[in-house]
């Protein structure tokens, strides 16, 4: 299946700004390291490697100390997601309900691996463990919005919506 | 008056389309002329009705549901504002049989009041519990709390009060309460129900932790996987500080207490208690040593009394009503009551919050109806991706704290995860291994390491390769596991993976024991 790294990939235009305006709201936060990165990556969708330097001087901290916090955690991106992020909830009461088989229809579908960007930069496909939403198996998320029951029919008809409907 | 309807903001509810049911609700108000007020209140936890609709009628409220929004004209035509008659008609909801049964005190008022309503709050009983502290010394809310037998309801089961002692009995220039809102065991989402549809009874339940060990400052750190709750907890936390609940005179006592909300980032260690610490200090969330317990030596080095959300969310009906009525619920030492949650493959999920001695086969059978695919039950799960898989012939246990540890289980958090007789339980051990690999926070070395080591054998098990060597090398490593990791990750690991081969060995390609146990 299509995966592939980025070889080059330039940060958006607004990233100084963005970058800036997390320093300023969080650098004197007590352990305000995470809650910069979030705003970081709420601006840009990702962390531009390039603006870690500039968060560890704001911090104090060295870079080694912030490359240890980003690479720890699941959430943050060192890379651009696709257009529409697509996550799959693959803990054990989406499993007891054909989570299994949701991957494997979402890959075929979208002709794509978990854990990649599509090389046409539309989707990227990742699990998650546990939504929350455990009454109502299988779970998945379309840029960020929950949808609970999923079918590999209604999975199909929510990859086929344009962003922001339903 | 304007009639008034009912439509839950829940995420569950939301995700199969309450949104839209709402907006094709007031659409249609629109069309028809009505007078119509939408509130978007909480679940009421009967997830397989939802979107569950309800009206205020003169006899109270009136439940429709499942709703999509092509019932929604159907259903004004038929005068479901005044609870007329429906097919998705499910009666007064106070009546329903499902609820009726329940024991609501942490969830009293979730599903019922405007979640972001203050005068909603107070006038279904929100704040007797914070009145009544604001007029108790400091000791004497702990020894309430110790009274009434509360324990972690995050899954450790640790007396909450002997917490709040320590935090109290510990000198420190300043101290924190912290509330553990990682609620990422599958299976549950209690906590997630409670933050959206009655926040304030958590900032209630905060402030009195705050007033009982004297922290002025403190944090919710939940997780990035419920956006929902955080857009609630910030708009409820905006309200509060208006209405003078938190801020430097809490209800103009002379008393200060604040809460912050922190995003984690998707790290399913952080519901541990000191990695949890680590990360809110905006480190890696890797496991601390202990001791010192973070009672002692918590956020920041102070003291610091560390519980979960519906721990948190419990305490304003035990000081509003006494110890003594919450103790006076339950069984053995396990007091009060539990938020159940029941989930995967069955009919009825949803959240059942009764007193600690219900068996699992009332929970699954009778409030869950079965499996939702019609098949029989083969495995249940109760207490998160940590804890042991029980196989359907152990479902008349009761639910309590040592019942369960006897037989080698967990209550954890209360999430109940049904199987049916399709699950491969050897694949589900796999998991497990993988879980806790994907998972751990690598700080020691039988989770970083043994994880993954599990999985190959596991594999090597599956496949028929030397497989009583196999199985003799899985039970060891999980030995190992269980005794020498730092915490509950590494070291509970192996309950789901033995279970599963004690219960299920036919699923591992081993001969079923001669007698007892299976399935």
């Amino acid at each position: 299946m299509p995966t592939h790294t980025r070889l080059e990939v330039t940060p958006p235009p607004n990233t100084d700004e963005v970058v800036q305006q997390a320093i300023e709201a969080h650098s004197r936060e007590p352990g305000g390291l995470l809650p910069l990165l979030h705003a970081i990556q709420d601006g840009l969708g990702w962390l531009p490697p390039g603006c870690l330097p500039r968060v560890a001087a704001a911090l104090n901290l060295s870079r080694a100390e912030v490359h240890g916090v980003v690479s720890f955690y699941h959430d943050f991106r060192t890379e651009p997601p696709g257009r529409r992020v697509v996550r799959i909830c693959r803990a054990e009461s989406c499993q007891a309900m054909g989570a299994e088989a949701l991957v494997d229809h979402a890959c075929a579908r979208l002709g794509m691996a978990m854990h990649s960007t599509r090389v046409d930069d539309a989707f990227t496909l990742e699990p998650v463990y546990c939504l929350g939403n455990c009454a109502l198996s299988p779970s998945v998320t379309v840029d960020g919005t929950l949808y609970g029951k999923v079918t590999p029919a209604r999975l199909d008809v929510l990859l086929d919506q344009p962003a922001e409907s339903e | 008056m304007s009639a008034i309807v009912y439509v839950p903001g829940d995420a569950a509810a939301r995700s199969l389309g309450a949104d839209a049911v709402a907006r094709t609700i007031r659409d249609e108000a629109a069309r028809l002329g009505l007078d119509l007020r939408v509130v978007r209140n909480g679940s009421r936890g009967l997830m397989w009705l939802e979107p569950l609709v309800e009206v205020s009628t003169s006899g109270g409220r009136v439940a429709y549901g499942p709703v999509a929004p092509g019932d929604v004209a159907g259903l004004f035509a038929a005068g479901f504002l005044t609870g007329a008659a429906h097919p998705l008609r499910q009666g007064h909801t106070d009546a329903i049989p499902w609820l009726l049964r329940q024991d609501r005190l942490a969830f009293a008022r979730v599903g019922v009041v405007d979640p972001l309503s203050l005068d909603d709050w107070r006038a279904h009983g929100g704040g007797r519990g914070l009145d009544a502290a604001l007029a108790m010394a400091p000791a004497a809310i702990v020894d309430a709390i110790s009274r009434s037998g509360l324990r972690g309801r995050g899954g450790a089961g640790f007396p909450t009060g002997i917490k709040w002692k320590t935090v109290l009995d510990t000198p420190a220039p300043q101290k924190y309460v912290v509330c553990n809102a990682d609620e990422g065991d599958s299976g549950t989402y209690s906590d997630r129900m409670l933050m959206e549809g009655d926040p304030f009874t958590l900032i209630e339940g905060m402030i009195i932790a705050g007033l009982g060990v004297g922290a002025t400052k403190a944090y919710i750190y939940l997780r990035s996987e419920y956006p929902d709750c955080e857009r609630v907890l910030l708009a409820a936390l905006d309200r509060a500080r208006a209405a003078g609940l938190l801020g430097a005179s809490v209800l103009g006592s002379g008393r200060a207490f604040d809460i912050v909300l922190r995003r984690g980032a998707g790290a399913y260690v952080c519901g541990e208690e000191t990695a949890l610490l680590e990360s809110l200090e905006g480190k890696r969330g890797e496991v601390r040593f202990r001791p010192p317990v973070p009672a002692q030596v918590g956020l920041f080095g102070m003291p610091t009394a560390l519980n979960n959300v519906v721990t948190l969310g419990s305490v304003p009906a035990i000081l509003a009503d006494g110890p003594d009525a919450y103790a006076a619920r339950g069984v053995g030492r396990s007091r009060g009551t539990l938020a159940f949650q029941l989930g995967g493959n069955i009919r009825h999920g949803g959240l059942v919050e009764v007193p600690f001695g219900v068996s699992l086969a009332t929970l699954v059978n009778d409030y869950g109806g079965g499996t939702a695919s019609g098949r029989p039950i083969r495995a249940v799960q109760v207490g998160g991706p940590l804890g042991a898989f029980l196989p359907a012939s152990a479902l008349d246990i009761p639910l309590d704290y040592e019942t369960f540890a006897a037989r080698g289980a967990i209550v954890g958090h209360g999430g109940i995860v049904v199987f049916d007789d399709t699950v491969d339980m050897a694949k589900m051990a796999r998991y497990a291994m993988e879980f806790c690999a994907i998972e751990s926070c690598g700080k020691c070395t039988p989770c970083r390491i043994g994880s993954t080591r599990g999985v190959e054998v596991i594999d090597r098990i599956r496949n028929g390769e030397r497989r009583p060597q196999n199985v003799a090398l899985l039970r060891d490593l999980c030995d190992t596991m269980t005794g020498a990791s730092l915490c509950a990750l590494g070291g509970m690991t192996a309950w789901p993976v033995l279970s599963a081969l004690e219960h299920f060995p036919e699923d591992f390609g081993l001969r079923p024991a001669a007698a007892g146990g299976g399935s």
